[in-house]
């Protein structure tokens, strides 16, 4: 009887995890902190401790003493651990909290002013305290999208090419560029906007989207240079080197090689730059100002924005506008949330077709020999 | 035993051909784009704030005083100009807002970055990086306005628990009790809005600690704390204190949120439960609205110590993380 010994296939062998927590225990954990969560909400009821934050830190504390009382029958090495996982796990919980409670009350609170007109009206018949199913944000988001346009048009190309400069030129120069572009990460968005006020906007003698869109390119440029570099580090050597083995120079290597590769990912520079500046609110509010009505024309004057547009809503103060000021909130995050899954959406994809053709080109040429 | 003598390395010469020699002009300029616009930005405010600082010298700093004359402009220009302006309150402000912010971010940070990175359940870890990610990108106008319609309720009760209990130290008394737009509450909001920030520059750092480190500490006896102790918060030390620093530039140069969490006061003040604060950033939106022509150039000479603060703050932090980042 012949044998045939299957070689075991690499990739679905799994290794095995004595010490992986079991389900039955976690199942225990869960519970375990469904019952404190009761207790802390019976301790709310009885003493002094109230409301939300109440409710959280009696939940913390619940969690706390169960940790110190049972720790007690542990050894110091083990109690220790067990008292840091307990704080780690709580810091944890109050640096997540804010975030959550962002969505959730944008969420609550912005849904009322949400009608199927919202995104496609504009606030030009429309006063700010009239009722929710009137007017709406449409011009802001056409006016944001234009500033943001304007923004990657100006940006995308420097990023990629200060990206290209760190990684297949790296000249002399290398270590100062990396450096100011992390400094520009941090020039506030204040300055950015009086800079382009001083400028743009006094040398044109009026508001406008143009300036606008060009003091959000200032404060994009360090993100989509930075994104743009990690991504062109990715690309392996090997390419390049079989570029030049094949005879091409440097700029054909980098414009025809290198650059097709990581597509994708530059791609993504350009939407989480986008994303990190559609809704910065103070240069516009030094260079673009607001609108009420549809403008198309970037360089005609002021152009309105759904950060500028929520600002002045909110600042109206009136119930129906700060209504507004939320609705408009949930089309910003929800903006920036679609950004952001774009972004990871073609990294991801970038990412694995690089890993997979890579790794398929070295088996296929090791199978091959 | 013979040794083998290595052969000295060729020497290897390059020669770049014509289109790579424009290629790489072409690319540089680029790449020397950011560090221009830096340059322009420093000297156009430098030149535009400079008869500010010519007039109040050292004073725009220190004074107390934010004075327009705007109705020399529009009418009587034989009479002097009497403005004035200073910003010294609101440097100190902005300084107590973020050193608020900081102490209430930097451990939360910390405790983030390590729960996401060493304890969170593997199934939620992805999520919560995303997350992370997403956080960092929630416009700060919307932390202001959450932090206006939603936090400041809570905020207010805890201030007044601080002044309740702690009122006879002098940082935690008032002179009003009406704690809604105080330096305290500006900072818990600033705090949040920093911490994904901090959080997310911290978990990228802890996350390259080599795995062999940590293992080596399980396999001599240690517990989590142990390696996290002994190997991840050394290694990851000054990745932490860069992206404290980057949160912190951010929290000085702060706008709207700041705007619509406080009163502007011009006054010195170090009572953090007070209805009395500011910072510069959010002083230059304020004052712009309605500012005559010498008065922009003196909110352009703000925008300018403004810019100098956070530069160097930002300066330091790329520099510690260029000096750390370990080299593939």
């Amino acid at each position: 009887m012949s044998t045939v010994v299957q070689s075991p296939d690499q990739s679905k062998v799994e290794p095995q995890r004595p010490w992986a927590v079991k389900r039955v225990v976690r199942a225990t954990n869960g519970l375990r902190l469904a019952v404190f969560a009761v207790i802390a909400a019976g301790i709310t009821l009885v003493t002094p401790l109230a409301n939300a934050d109440g409710w959280a830190l009696a939940f913390l504390l619940v969690n706390l003493a169960w940790t110190l009382a049972t720790a007690a029958r542990l050894g110091a090495k083990e109690r220790r651990d067990a008292i840091v996982r307990v704080v780690v796990s709580s810091l944890a919980f109050l640096a997540f909290v804010p975030w959550l409670s962002i969505f959730v009350s944008t969420a609550l609170k912005g849904y009322k002013g949400l009608y199927p007109g919202y995104l496609f009206n504009d606030m030009r018949i429309t006063s700010y305290d009239d009722e929710l199913t009137f007017g709406g944000v449409g011009h802001a988001v056409v006016g944001s999208l234009i500033m943001v346009a304007i923004a990657t048009i100006l940006t995308l190309p420097l990023g990629i090419l200060s990206g290209i400069y760190l990684t297949e030129i790296r000249g002399r120069l290398t270590f100062l560029v990396r450096f100011i572009v992390q400094s520009m990460a941090g020039v506030p968005s204040v300055v950015a906007g009086l800079f382009i006020f001083a400028t743009v906007v006094q040398s044109m003698g009026r508001y406008s989207g143009l300036a606008g869109g060009v003091a959000l390119a200032v404060l994009m440029l360090p993100t989509v240079s930075r994104t743009a570099e990690e991504v062109l580090k990715l690309v392996p050597d090997d390419l390049r080197s079989a570029g030049y083995a094949l005879g091409a120079r440097q700029w054909r290597t980098a414009l025809m090689v290198v650059l097709p590769t990581v597509r994708a990912g530059l791609t993504t520079a350009a939407i989480l730059g986008v994303a990190r500046v559609i809704g910065e609110t103070a240069p516009l509010l030094l260079t673009s100002l607001n609108t009420n009505g549809f403008v198309w024309n970037p360089i005609g004057g002021t152009l309105g924005s759904l950060p500028t547009y929520i600002f002045a809503m909110f600042m109206y103060g009136s119930e129906y506008s700060v209504a507004r000021a939320w609705s408009g909130s949930i089309v910003l995050l929800a903006l920036v949330l679609f950004f952001f899954l774009l972004a990871r959406r073609l990294g991801g994809r970038n990412e694995r077709r690089t890993r997979v053709g890579v790794g398929k080109a070295a088996s296929t040429s090791a199978g091959t020999k | 035993m013979t040794t083998v003598e290595t052969p000295a390395p060729r020497e290897m010469t390059v020669i770049y051909s014509r289109a790579d020699r424009v290629f790489r002009g072409i690319v540089t300029a680029g790449a020397l784009t950011s560090l221009i616009l830096l340059g322009l930005i420093a000297s156009f405010l430098v030149y535009r704030s400079s008869g500010i600082f010519r007039e109040f010298g050292l004073k725009f700093i220190t004074g107390t005083e934010w004075f327009s004359d705007s109705f020399r402009e529009v009418g009587d220009e034989a009479r002097p100009d009497s403005s004035v302006f200073s910003i010294g309150p609101m440097i100190v402000g902005s300084v107590v807002v973020a050193t608020i912010a900081m102490l209430i971010a930097v451990p939360l940070s910390i405790g983030g970055a390590l729960y996401i990175e060493f304890y969170a359940p593997r199934s939620i870890y992805r999520v919560l990086v995303a997350m992370l990610d997403l956080a960092a990108a929630i416009p700060s106008l919307i932390f202001g306005l959450w932090g206006i319609e939603i936090f400041t309720a809570f905020g207010v009760r805890w201030a007044t628990f601080l002044n309740d209990r702690l009122g006879f130290l002098p940082i935690f008394s008032v002179e009003f009790e009406n704690f809604g737009r105080s330096p305290f509450v500006a900072g818990c909001v600033l705090a949040s809005l920093v911490v994904p920030i901090t959080t997310s520059v911290a978990r990228e750092v802890y996350s390259r600690t080599p795995r062999d480190l940590i293992d080596t500490c399980y396999a001599l006896g240690g517990s989590k704390w142990g390696a996290i102790r002994s190997v991840v918060m050394p290694y990851g030390r000054s990745g932490v204190i860069a992206g404290a620093m980057l949160g912190l530039g951010r929290a000085l140069g702060e706008t709207v949120a700041i705007y619509l969490m406080l009163n502007l006061v011009f006054k010195y003040s170090y009572q953090i439960l007070d209805s009395t604060g500011g910072n510069v950033a959010s002083m230059i939106a304020l004052k712009f609205g309605e500012a005559t022509d010498r008065e922009i150039s003196a909110l352009i000479a703000a925008g300018l110590v403004l810019f100098i603060i956070t530069l160097i703050v930002n300066m330091v932090a790329s520099n510690i993380v260029q000096r750390t980042t370990p080299r593939s």
